[in-house]
């Protein structure tokens, strides 16, 4: 790919001076300028950049939110109302931080079911998918931790439900919670090891993006009709994305600084404005609504699955959600990539989507009466969906014909293509 | 208060189990829907009710509910003078120390100083309310389910049990309050309070007004957050609408 | 960036387009450093440390001749009760002697009572000399022991490296015995 673009020429002798010594000017004239692009990407395709700077976001406010908040029992929750109500544009910060990571979420959510739909996971971007996964995983887990750090009741609440998942590990299960809590219950070693690891899993996170990228730049962006691209359908990535991505993160920030302003506690639980008592448990835990479809498929598994008990298989069934996006590349027998010719697979994709609302609304509620059953149901359609449907489906569904190209059926002849 | 909830210890508690609601509970109306004048996104503060608000809880409430995160300073915002805040800090007494002997010693508050609560700490502030915990209210607002309205129904909730209700020793009951038994004696009676402008003091008035003033407590940069919101919104609408014309034009030889 | 739109040329319309795009980048740069304010400002002090700015001193336990140290914004503030014989030494220097001419009225309110942020000015080092015992350098009053600066009876800089006197910070009596400083 990086052989199709056109070679960079330096006039000023200075930055050819550098240049010759350390090739960054030609590296990032490669990948963020000339970097051909398909140029029928939709809106769809901005959230992967709309998540990159998000993430600089999350550590920009975090990196001077850690100057003013204490990771002490005692003091973290303290700390946190300092940074409300004294600490310079304190409130701001910490409301962009807090929303931001809701925000992170919503992306990149959208940003995998694009890649869901379009099949952007299909060779030869198994990778770039898979480490796609593992930004989530990190994601989740910085997510987690994060959440901790105010020290209020859902914090403590949320850190001593998840950590005792760990208890569900045959054998060892007590010891590895007894040493993730540096004690016998979720204390002020727990605060401490989760804040250091909440500000160095962000920097992973922004490793592992640039290996995403690394494997993105490969073989280039998927697209809308999920064909491979020939040269005269690509666009260089500047102007043509740069702008478009400064207008996506534009409409964006309309409603991240929407909420921000004027609704900043919507996202959060009122609890979490009580500070953490070991003594008493909220009457209702529920995890930031990123997690609630994942908490639905915790708590569906309320029975023992052979040998495995309940608590166990719960456990394993959440992991295994996650996990199982490992697989999709190969899940997915389909040969054609875009859903856009699958008009089958269109249809269950949409059953997906509306299969983690479910689970999202049964993560939400208690789990009484129809709803435990539901959860059951909706937990298993998810495996089902990508267990079951999907590598039947490639080999029964015919899809609709594949165009060969974009630009014969699309453009007029002789229309103005860019120059390449 | 919060009795209904299961005191659960420090035992580990399997995620599926912790999740149940207290069952015990009964369902609590839902709170009175008002309307605030802080509310919405040109939402202000009433200063006057802020100011009367305050007097109701220094006057009513402080005697068991500290608001541990406000200073005497922040009082300025409620539109007192330096002078009248001040005067206010000055009739309260902190413990200060230790001095030059090594001992601890109390002096007059000054503006920089938070409010001194009710209670030394905890078991005192349970020895004192029959084994109930007055909870600090500086963030009563944010930390209960349905804000204000929840705070203000509380106040004005109180009635008569319906018969057959045996209220337990020290309870008394709240329609509003989940479960119905709450610690807290109905505490607002008419002319509870003497307002210097002149405000007839019934149970309504001040409950509006000490709510109000503890949502102020728990959001104290409110106005702050929404006059930057409002020009920065104003700021990314044209923003957006340059950028996209922008992106238009960038595009018009693709499309 | 100039070396990069070889292949975008505008088309038509050159002129309009220049304009928008010059709006529309000032737009995103006035927007970008608005952003970057709350991310300076945030390290500046917070309100609870502004208004922790001044502290009380009772000089009725300060026998002449002796000094103490008090605690004030999170530096020493010498109080130093001078004796007849400090006051005329320090009034009788003449200004030309001074690298940072400054008369001794000016530096005090009452004249035994000498009051200043004990931070030396040459590089941030606390100046011996307030309690007994402590070297008082050449000139009576205090001596810095990280680079050799010696202060005069009236906290003025008389030889070594430090540039200036040491600063003088605000203070009221609010009695004869009980000083307010900030």
């Amino acid at each position: 790919m990086a052989s199709d673009v056109e070679p960079m020429v330096l006039k000023n002798p200075t930055l050819r001076w550098i240049e010759e010594r350390l090739p960054i000017l030609s590296f990032g004239y490669r990948h963020l300028v000339a970097y051909p692009t398909p140029r029928n990407l939709s809106y769809w395709w901005n959230f992967g950049s709309l998540a990159g700077m998000i993430l600089v976001i999350q550590i920009v406010t975090g990196v001077v939110l850690a100057m003013h908040y204490t990771p002490h029992v005692a003091h973290a929750f303290d700390s946190v109302e300092h940074i409300m109500r004294d600490v310079n544009w304190g409130w701001l910060l910490r409301y962009l931080h807090s929303n931001g990571a809701s925000m992170f979420f919503a992306v990149v959510y959208i940003h995998i079911f694009r890649g869901l739909y379009y099949g952007s996971y299909k060779a030869p971007r198994e990778l770039l998918w898979i480490i796609g996964v593992v930004i989530l995983f990190l994601m989740m887990m910085t997510a987690f931790m994060g959440y901790v750090l105010p020290w209020g009741q859902m914090s403590f609440w949320a850190a001593t439900v998840i950590t005792n998942l760990f208890s569900a590990v045959p054998l060892v299960g007590e010891s590895i919670v007894t040493w993730l809590w540096g004690g016998f219950s979720v204390d002020n070693p727990t605060l401490n090891r989760f804040f250091s690891l909440h500000y160095l899993l962000p920097f992973v996170i922004v490793g592992v993006v640039f290996l995403h990228l690394a494997a993105l730049h490969t073989h280039g962006s998927n697209n809308p009709v999920g064909i491979d691209l020939t040269k005269k359908d690509k666009i260089p990535f500047h102007p043509y994305y740069t702008v478009k991505d400064l207008f996506g993160f534009a409409v964006f920030l309309l409603v991240y600084l929407g909420l921000v302003f004027f609704a900043p506690d919507l996202l959060g639980h009122p609890d979490n404005y009580i500070p953490a008592n070991p003594l008493v448990t909220p009457a209702h835990i529920v995890p930031e609504w990123y997690f609630l479809p994942f908490y639905a498929i915790l708590r569906a598994i309320t029975f023992d699955i052979l040998f495995i008990p309940a608590k166990l298989g719960g456990v394993i069934a959440m992991i295994a959600s996650i996990a199982v996006l490992f697989f999709l590349p190969w899940l997915d027998t389909s040969k054609v990539r875009s859903a856009r010719y699958r008009p089958i697979y269109r249809i269950f994709f949409w059953i997906l989507v509306a299969d983690c609302f479910v689970l999202g609304y049964v993560g939400a509620n208690p789990p009484e009466g129809w709803l435990v059953t539901l959860g059951q149901i909706a937990t298993l359609w998810y495996f089902a969906h990508f267990l079951v449907v999907l590598p039947i489906l490639g080999k029964l569904e015919r899809p609709l014909p594949v165009p060969e190209s974009l630009s014969a059926p699309v453009l007029p002849r002789g229309a103005a293509v860019p120059a390449e | 208060m919060r009795r209904i909830l299961r005191l659960l210890g420090i035992a580990l508690v399997s995620a599926t189990a912790i999740a149940e609601p207290g069952r015990a509970a009964v369902e609590a109306e839902p709170p009175l829907r008002e309307t605030w004048p802080h509310q919405g996104i040109f939402g202000t503060w009433d200063r006057r009710a802020l100011q009367r608000g305050f007097q109701v809880y220094k006057e009513v409430c402080a005697a068991c509910h500290g608001v541990k995160y406000l200073a005497f300073r922040n009082l300025a915002d409620l539109g007192f003078s330096e002078e009248e805040v001040k005067a206010i800090a000055a009739q309260y007494t902190v413990r200060d120390g230790p001095d030059d002997r090594g001992e601890m010693f109390e002096r007059p508050a000054r503006p920089s100083d938070r409010m001194p609560g009710p209670y030394p700490n905890e078991q005192a502030a349970r020895a004192a309310n029959n084994g109930a915990l007055p909870p600090d209210l500086s963030l009563i607002v944010k930390a209960r389910k349905g804000g204000e309205n929840y705070i203000y129904s509380l106040l004005i909730g109180y009635e008569e049990p319906p018969s057959g209700v045996v209220v337990p020793e020290g309870m008394y009951y709240n329609k509003y309050f989940p479960g119905h038994f709450i610690a807290m004696p109905p505490i607002l009676q008419p002319d509870a309070v003497t307002y210097a402008d002149g405000t007839k003091a019934t149970v309504g008035q001040m409950a509006r007004d000490v709510t109000q003033f503890l949502a102020w407590v728990s959001d104290p940069k409110l106005e702050e957050r929404k006059g930057t919101g409002i020009t920065t919104m104003l700021f990314l609408i044209a923003l957006t609408g340059l950028l996209y014309a922008y992106k238009r034009r960038i595009w018009a030889d693709v499309h | 960036m100039a070396d990069t739109t070889a292949s975008v040329e505008p088309v038509e319309g050159g002129k309009r387009r220049d304009f928008l795009e010059l709006l529309t980048w000032s737009t995103v740069a006035v927007g970008t450093a608005a952003a970057i304010w709350p991310f300076i400002h945030q390290m500046n002090p917070s309100a609870d440390v502004l208004a922790l700015a001044s502290v009380e001193v009772d000089l009725s336990k300060i026998p002449p001749g002796s000094a103490i140290k008090v605690m004030w914004r999170g530096k020493p503030v010498f109080v130093r009760h001078r004796t007849p014989e400090e006051i005329a030494e320090a009034r009788a220097v003449p200004l030309s002697e001074l690298r940072d001419p400054e008369p001794d009225s000016a530096r005090v309110k009452k004249p035994e009572w000498l009051i200043m942020v004990g931070v030396c000015t040459h590089l941030g080092c606390i100046p011996l000399g307030t309690a007994a015992g402590e070297p008082k350098g050449e000139y009576g009053g205090w001596f810095c022991p990280c680079h050799g600066s010696h202060y005069d009876t009236s906290g003025r800089i008389r030889k070594g490296p430090a540039p200036t006197n040491l600063p003088v910070p605000q203070y009221t009596f609010l009695s004869d015995t009980l000083v307010r400083i900030g």
